[in-house]
């Protein structure tokens, strides 16, 4: 199977690898997929109280290829951001970025699910 | 990309041996004649050349060249034992045994032949991947036409004790078939020592051509016969028709002659290429596993399970030069890792990080020194990347945690 280029340079050279603080308020974690299942990813943003804008975002993904390039690009896409553009992402837009093959479509369902579960969590602490 | 390329697959397929090609090539054109043809020089030179190769490999094995059916691989020849003793025994009973752990050639057939009115018990095997033998003899029953086992795994290399398996089904009187694919031209098989009365093999996992097998089939004492599964010229004692793949089965008996002359002193050299490379990453490397029974196990196979890393994730750090195979089966549609594995009792999290590493002929020290390197990069740049190993180093219970599974 052969990956794209950008898929190659986000899996050798992932951006914003990274743990930011999960207990501050004004961070928000996503936690999805299981060990068992081959995929792991862990998405976080670090969202300005003020503006609102999300400015800075980190990942761990334990998986393959697919879905570290996936998640390096998903925190990439997120900085910037408002929360409602962060919600957004589609994870057509990832498999179209990273020219994703059929069978590893799940890796940007997972990198979704971890925007969304991230942004889920900043907002239960700052109802 | 100018540099050199590592193989360390030689159980998917070897390379071909040069001295393998060498012998086939007179036979795609000087003698191209089919074997079958009796009435011209063509006919009778590719006959003898068949003749000479079932010879060689029959020598290999230790058997009667009359013995030896040509296929177009192991997994004809897996297919037409299990398939051909059904239909010929079903007079005597509809029941197979096998393993969890076996080839789907294996498990494919049996599962095809629980459609046909067959009944097949699947034994579990221990953490090391071996039968428990009263396990396997209280399976037995009298409607029990066979028992098949294979010599060798291809995802472990652990051997199952063939001798012990062949003594009880002797005792029992039921036939005992082997898929010995990964087995032949790399240790002594001889299935009459074992009381084995049939033998699937292949040629491409002994550096010979692919696209030809072999079945071995017991003439004496019993004399077993199968029913054909591929009917036409009656070719192969009526076992299998179809005109025969002269210039594969020149090779497949050359690689046979190399490969009975050589595997002692390669088994030496290559045991000790895997154990530096299986020393040096379990030293270098922690957290890292051997999978299967070490003691029971051929000499140019490890596979190692590096925890809390993806087995193609790791695969992509280093496979633009070596070339390995993992038990993450994430490529397929269905997300499963490896059966095999499993079936030894791995988690799923354990099956998904696994790399086998097997080697071959060709295969140098100075290889598996640059192999060493690269491998413990790619697991130190995937744990850099793995959420699961930082909680695993802060101590946090992976079990405790209610996963999302998708």
């Amino acid at each position: 199977m052969a990956y794209s280029e950008k898929l190659l340079d986000h899996f050798k050279n992932p951006k914003n690898v990274g743990t930011l603080d999960k207990s501050s308020n004004n961070v928000g974690t996503g936690l999805v997929g299981a060990p068992e299942c081959g995929d792991v990813m862990r998405l976080q943003i670090q969202v300005n109280d003020a503006t609102g804008v999300i400015e800075d975002a980190k990942f761990k993904t334990f998986g393959c290829g697919s879905a570290i390039a996936s998640s390096s690009l998903a925190t990439e896409w997120l900085k910037g951001k408002s929360i409602d553009e962060a919600l957004a992402i589609d994870n057509m837009d990832i498999v179209e970025e990273l020219a994703l093959p059929p069978v590893k479509i799940h890796c940007s369902v997972l990198a979704e699910d971890a925007i969304k579960g991230a942004i889920a969590d900043y907002k239960s602490k700052n109802k | 990309m100018n540099k050199k390329l590592i193989y360390l697959d030689n159980n998917a397929t070897t390379p071909c041996d040069p001295r393998v090609i060498e012998a086939m090539t007179p036979y795609f054109y000087e003698l191209h004649g089919n074997a079958a043809s009796r009435n011209h020089p063509f006919g009778w030179r590719s006959e003898e050349a068949v003749d000479y190769a079932r010879e060689q490999i029959a020598n290999l094995i230790q058997v009667d060249p009359k013995e030896i059916i040509f296929t177009s691989g192991a997994t004809e020849a897996d297919n037409l034992a299990l398939k051909g003793v059904y239909e010929m025994y079903s007079r005597k009973g509809n029941h197979i045994i096998t393993l969890e752990t076996e080839h789907k050639a294996v498990l494919d057939s049996c599962k095809k032949i629980e459609k046909m009115g067959g009944e097949v018990t699947y034994l579990k095997v221990d953490r090391l991947g071996r039968v428990n033998l009263q396990e396997l003899e209280d399976a037995i029953k009298d409607t029990t036409i066979l028992v098949s086992i294979m010599w060798a795994n291809n995802e472990t290399g652990v051997i199952q004790d063939m001798k012990a398996i062949g003594e009880i089904c002797a005792r029992k009187g039921v036939l005992f078939m082997s898929d010995a694919t990964q087995a032949v031209g790399k240790i002594p098989t001889f299935p009459k020592e074992m009381g084995i009365h049939l033998m699937a093999f292949t040629a491409h996992k002994m550096y010979g051509p692919k696209g030809v097998g072999a079945l071995f089939v017991n003439r004496k004492n019993p004399r077993v016969k199968v029913t054909s599964q591929m009917d036409g010229g009656g070719h192969e004692r009526g076992m299998r028709s179809g005109t025969l793949n002269v210039p594969g089965i020149v090779g497949f008996g050359k690689a046979a002659e190399i490969a009975a002359k050589e595997m002692e002193s390669e088994n030496q050299r290559l045991a000790g290429l895997r154990d530096k490379l299986e020393k040096a990453l379990v030293d270098k490397l922690e957290e890292t596993y051997v999978n299967g029974d070490v003691d029971n196990r051929m000499a140019h196979v490890t596979n190692l399970s590096f925890k809390h890393v993806e087995g193609e994730g790791l695969m992509m750090t280093f496979n633009q030069e070596i070339g390995v195979s993992s038990g993450s089966a994430c490529t397929s549609a269905s997300l499963e890792p490896s059966y095999v594995l499993i079936a030894l009792g791995l988690g799923d999290d354990l099956a998904h990080s696994s790399i086998r590493f097997s080697l071959g002929r060709f295969t140098t020290e100075e290889e598996i020194d640059y192999t060493i390197d690269q491998i413990v990069n790619g697991v130190n740049h995937m744990r850099d990347l793995s959420p699961i190993w930082e909680m695993y180093k802060e101590g946090v219970d992976l079990d405790s945690i209610v996963w999302e599974e998708h």
